[in-house]
């Protein structure tokens, strides 16, 4: 089934394809994630997928590859990091702007509590160690939509660091069995985001829109410990996914809430590590993947033909498919790092270090907000293969399309039909009908309270499952009519009538005698409109003609 | 009623002796009178006015919102004051008006204060001579004293050999020396505020680092600034810092409620008094002059009891150039936003981003601030930070630890002099260079900014040549009441004489009580 192989990943109003699970047809056999190996000698950087690196041939120089990322996140927050002006996404161009936002000369950051709640909160279910007190810093450069000229960061000692983040993928030669990995976070920071600039090449000006400028962010640095774009891809999404389970960000990648920038190198195994390159702005996993396979094999055929891999920044220009040089640094960019005067040491307490008399408005308490982390998705996959008997990838389908999970479980309260039926419909058909018009959950022409009674038709045994097909059709449809009126309509109900049956079956039987002999009785459910129902259908026959049933089988 | 205290007027005023519009309008009168003096940028003559005539409404129906209702005061242009130009001296913010009130501004305001103009600084307050401002020097009005002229040898009468106020709020300073006003805000990032008190005989007044919003102030050091108050006595700055001290939730620097208010400065127990004398701060380079005077006063403390004794600050010979590298760098972020996009200055030459950045930065800035920046940058480079602005914070925090360890060992208020010597005419000043300059003149005050610590210059005699002398007191972190309880004493001792500016006096816009300032109880 195709909709079981493909993990599509929804950012925005567009599919974005993410090859996180095995089986698709893109993919040759061999390779496999985390320990891949790029052979040496391949013909085309143009080719994207991974099977361009398979099949090392005998005696050849592998080459393997570094991937690390920086993730930026804009954290769910009504105000930004350092002002109270709001947030907002799409708002017209500088409306939602501070005096502190554009840099008024005098104004002062005054930290919001919200977003270091979320750095917290975010640490926590990442697995890192929580800085009670953490420093912010200022990073200088000169750039139109910077207004003060500087980004106020946490370059020396992050609210968060040391923690791993854990994914699974598909392993082994059809890739269905998972396996559990991790890449280790080194460090989680609060820092302001930048303003927008926008080029009018034209009239060779550059107009700028502060609505973004000062808005909290949280850049979550991963440890260089994946090594392909899949992989990488398969990271952010689980990232993703405990964000929006947390709440610390909508994460949603078209509207830039979740940005990567990935480090990738290429080296021989055993040797050092080779120059990296940085691949800047990927906003969507799909290509946040293409972007990392295609730079990974560009450095390699770089390397093979003799030339070297400059320090450098590049873009991802999706519409080629291929990473472009920025050249936008003229020699190296110096931050000239400095202290942020303005702003005291941020200083989080727990439950032992709380001062008696803390004013709770004042304080942050980590402990506190431990208790308050919501269930996390490994835990929510977890929780679904136990309470549902459901396969595990089958959890993983579930919480990786928005809204799926909800679906599902809305259809469960509302049916009598099994979970392991459920769970067959939606993944199976409601997903395969979603993907083929690149339609989101939230979008679905059919509603769970729909499909329930739909299944409760099936479970009922009122409709065979091949009307129940058809019904599920028509639904799809959108045309407001439920599914009983459906089935009523189209007189899909299941005969019960056996002597209406038997002579049915009879008819049929007489009119292809030679048919009969090597089938099943095929010829039953065309004469009867698809209205037998599979599982009876067998024992009516086998009485009345019972002899030639032993012919065929 | 001009030459008296604020506290004076504030209660002139509460019973109708003379009305907000009146004061108002002979300031005014003298603002225009001493034009000369380079004191104001921007005068807020119609702002004022309209302030005058709202406050003489609450007075008329014995509502007034505080001592301040009514009272003249000016604020130096490094403060955001909504709807009024604000320009920092600097080309860079030349018609720049800003869209909101720096809190203590607002503070004054709110206290029904008559905001008479914006006074002059050095561009960006760097200096130590309110003399390197787009808009000119400033003068300060002992230059035209009747006690300076007196001394001087009659050929030395021309207006050429006019006196710096010191700075960089030298225009503040001249502001209320010359009877404009009876209170100005300044700033204090190395001795600002205290510089040009000394210079001008007024009482200038570093608050704690944290006592005070920053909010709204153009900032030149962030980590060292505080917004600094000048007046004419002791108890006017407490009636001021009543006003502006607490906690601002704009400024994550301010402490919460460090100090009870309003601060009223009692009599006090000298005898129970501990004065340090660093005996760093003898320098050779100290005018003897000065250096007498600050061996009176400390006499004079023992005479009354108080126990004296020298104390060591070890590192004190460091401070100068530790201050220099945190300035500058600061400075070179502080001012990385004048790029001429969002406010101020744009340059005309846009064949590039990078381009006018350029022009605008090499157009709005002057060599002084140019330079500083540069230095600030070099410091801050990767190659470099560890070498000088790491080394620089260490060595900070040995100064502070240095203060720690004096008032550890019981000292209440240290006793230093502020200045090297009295004011130097303005062709004298300009033959070192701004940096030279400011290295010398900050040497007894920047030190304090470094610690965060309150300090105060209270003007203690004239010297040979009739030109004010000042004394510094440094108290204790947010012991900023005892510090001005200590000076509000030794002003009372020392009977320091007023100013006799002869243009006002002869044609009567000052009509001076008594030579001699006197304190009035307020009931």
């Amino acid at each position: 089934m195709a909709a079981s192989m493909l993990r599509l990943v929804r950012s925005g109003r567009r599919w974005a394809l993410a090859w996180i699970d095995g089986g698709s047809r893109e993919r040759s056999g061999t390779q496999t994630g985390p320990t891949s190996n790029w052979a040496r000698g391949q013909s085309s950087v143009a080719q994207l997928s991974l099977h361009t690196a398979q099949k090392p041939r005998k005696g050849e120089h592998k080459w393997a590859a570094v991937v690390g990322l920086e993730i930026h996140v804009q954290i769910s927050s009504n105000s930004k990091l350092f002002s109270g002006a709001q947030v907002c996404f799409a708002a017209p161009p500088n409306s939602l702007v501070s005096f502190f936002d554009a840099s008024l000369p005098g104004t002062l950051p005054v930290l919001n509590r919200r977003c270091v709640e979320a750095a917290v909160m975010t640490g926590l279910a990442l697995n890192c160690h929580i800085n009670k007190k953490s420093l912010f810093d200022r990073k200088h450069y000169f750039y139109s939509d910077l207004p003060a000229g500087y980004q106020i960061t946490q370059q020396r000692l992050p609210i968060a660091a040391n923690g791993h983040l854990t994914y699974s993928v598909y392993m082994g030669k059809k890739r269905s069995q998972m396996t559990t990995k991790t890449v280790r976070i080194k460090q989680i920071q609060l820092e302001q985001d930048s303003g927008k600039s926008l080029h009018d090449d034209l009239r060779s000006q550059t107009l700028i829109d502060l609505n973004r400028a000062g808005v909290g962010l949280l850049e979550v640095v991963l440890e260089p410990d994946l090594c392909c774009g899949e992989e990488a891809a398969i990271a952010v999404r689980e990232l993703q996914m405990i964000l929006q389970a947390l709440g610390t960000s909508q994460a949603n990648m078209a509207e830039g809430q979740l940005r990567v920038d990935a480090n990738v190198s290429v080296h021989h195994p055993g040797e050092p590590l080779g120059v990296r390159t940085e691949v800047k702005n990927l906003n969507s996993l799909r290509f946040l993947a293409k972007a990392i396979d295609y730079e990974i094999q560009r450095q390699i055929t770089e390397l093979e033909n003799g030339g070297e891999i400059l320090n450098e920044t590049r873009s991802f220009d999706y519409k080629l498919g291929c990473t472009v040089s920025m050249r936008d640094k003229e020699g190296k960019q110096d931050y000239r790092f400095m202290p942020e005067p303005n702003l005291p040491p941020l200083v989080l307490y727990d439950a032992t270090s709380l001062p008696a008399d803390a004013d709770s408005q004042q304080v942050v308490n980590i402990d506190q907000l431990r208790d308050m982390l919501p269930e996390l998705p490994s835990a929510t996959r977890e929780r679904l293969v136990q309470q549902y008997g459901i396969l595990p990838e089958h959890s993983f389908t579930l919480l990786n399309e928005v809204g799926l999970l909800e679906f599902f479980q809305s259809v469960i309260k509302e049916t009598r039909a099994e979970p392991k039926r459920v769970i067959n419909w939606v993944l199976n058909t409601l997903l395969y009908y979603l993907k083929q018009q690149n339609l989101a959950v939230s979008e679905s022409p059919v509603t769970p309270a729909a499909l329930a009674e739909l299944l409760d038709l099936l479970d009922s045994k009122a409709i065979s499952s091949s009307a129940a097909k058809q019904v599920f059709e028509e639904l799809w449809k959108g045309e407001g009519k439920t599914a009983a009126q459906i089935v009523t309509e189209q007189q899909l109900e299941l005969m019960q009538d056996r002597e209406a049956l038997e002579q049915l079956c009879q008819a049929a039987i007489d009119g292809h005698p030679q048919v009969v002999t090597i089938s099943k009785g095929n010829k039953v459910f065309q004469c009867s409109r698809n209205e037998g129902q599979p599982d009876i259908c067998p024992q009516f026959l086998l009485h009345p003609i019972s002899p030639y049933f032993c012919v065929s089988t | 009623m001009l030459g008296r205290t604020l506290r004076e007027v504030s209660a002139a005023l509460k019973q109708g002796q003379v009305t907000p519009t009146e004061l108002c309008k002979k300031c005014l009168s003298i603002i225009k009178k001493t034009k000369y003096l380079n004191a104001y940028i921007t005068v807020s003559e119609e702002v004022a006015l309209k302030q005058a005539e709202e406050s003489e409404k609450r007075h008329k129906q014995g509502q007034p919102l505080g001592d301040l209702d009514g009272i003249p005061v000016a604020v130096k242009d490094n403060f955001s004051t909504s709807g009024i130009e604000t320009t920092c001296a600097s080309n860079m913010l030349k018609g720049y008006i800003p869209p909101y009130n720096a809190t203590v501004v607002q503070k004054l305001l709110d206290q029904g204060a008559l905001l008479m103009g914006k006074t002059n600084l050095d561009e960006f307050a760097m200096g130590s001579g309110s003399t390197d401002g787009v808009f000119g020097p400033v003068k300060n009005p002992w230059s035209y004293s009747k006690q300076y002229r007196e001394r001087q040898r009659h050929d030395e009468h021309g207006d050429s050999h006019w006196l710096i106020t010191g700075g960089s709020s030298g225009g503040s300073a001249a502001a209320v020396a010359a009877y404009t006003c009876f209170a100005a805000l300044g700033s204090d990032t190395g001795g600002s505020t205290r510089n040009p008190a000394a210079h001008c005989g007024l009482v200038g007044f570093k608050p704690s680092y944290g006592l005070v919003s920053r909010h709204g102030l153009i900032p030149l050091v962030n980590s060292m600034d505080v917004p600094g108050i000048f007046t004419r006595c002791v108890d006017d700055t407490a009636v001021v810092l009543g006003v502006l001290a607490g906690h601002d939730p704009k400024d994550s620097t301010t402490v919460q409620d460090p100090i009870k208010l309003p601060m009223i400065l009692g009599e006090m127990d000298v005898s129970r008094l501990c004065i340090g004398i660093p005996k760093e701060y003898l320098v050779p380079e100290l005018s003897s002059e000065i250096r007498s005077l600050w061996s009176q006063a400390a006499d004079l403390f023992e005479s009354e009891g108080a126990k004296v004794i020298e104390v060591s600050l070890p590192h004190t010979c460091y401070s100068i150039v530790c201050y220099h590298v945190l300035c500058t760098s600061e400075v070179a972020s502080n001012m990385a936003r004048f790029d001429g996009l969002q406010y101020g200055h744009r340059s005309g030459i846009d064949v590039s981003t990078e381009a006018m950045y350029a022009a605008t930065r090499q157009e709005g800035f002057s060599d002084v601030v140019r330079g500083r920046i540069l230095s600030g940058n070099f410091f801050l480079l990767k190659e470099n930070y560890e070498n000088y602005f790491v080394k620089a914070q260490k060595v900070r925090r040995l100064i502070v630890r240095d203060f720690m360890n004096a008032f550890d060992s019981g000292v209440d208020v240290l006793l230093t002099p502020t200045t090297l010597s009295e004011a130097v005419p303005y062709l004298e000043f300009i033959k070192e260079d701004n940096r030279t300059r400011s290295a010398q003149d900050d040497i007894f005050t920047q030190a304090v900014n470094m610690a965060g610590l309150p300090a105060v210059s209270v003007p203690v005699a004239l010297s040979n040549q009739g030109l004010p002398i000042g004394l510094q007191f440094i108290g204790r972190a947010f012991c900023d009441q005892q510090l001005l309880t200590v000076a509000k004493w030794f002003e009372k001792q020392v009977q320091f004489p007023t100013i006799q500016l002869q243009d006002l006096m002869d044609d009567g816009s000052l009509v001076l009580e008594n030579g001699k300032l006197t304190s009035v109880s307020l009931t």
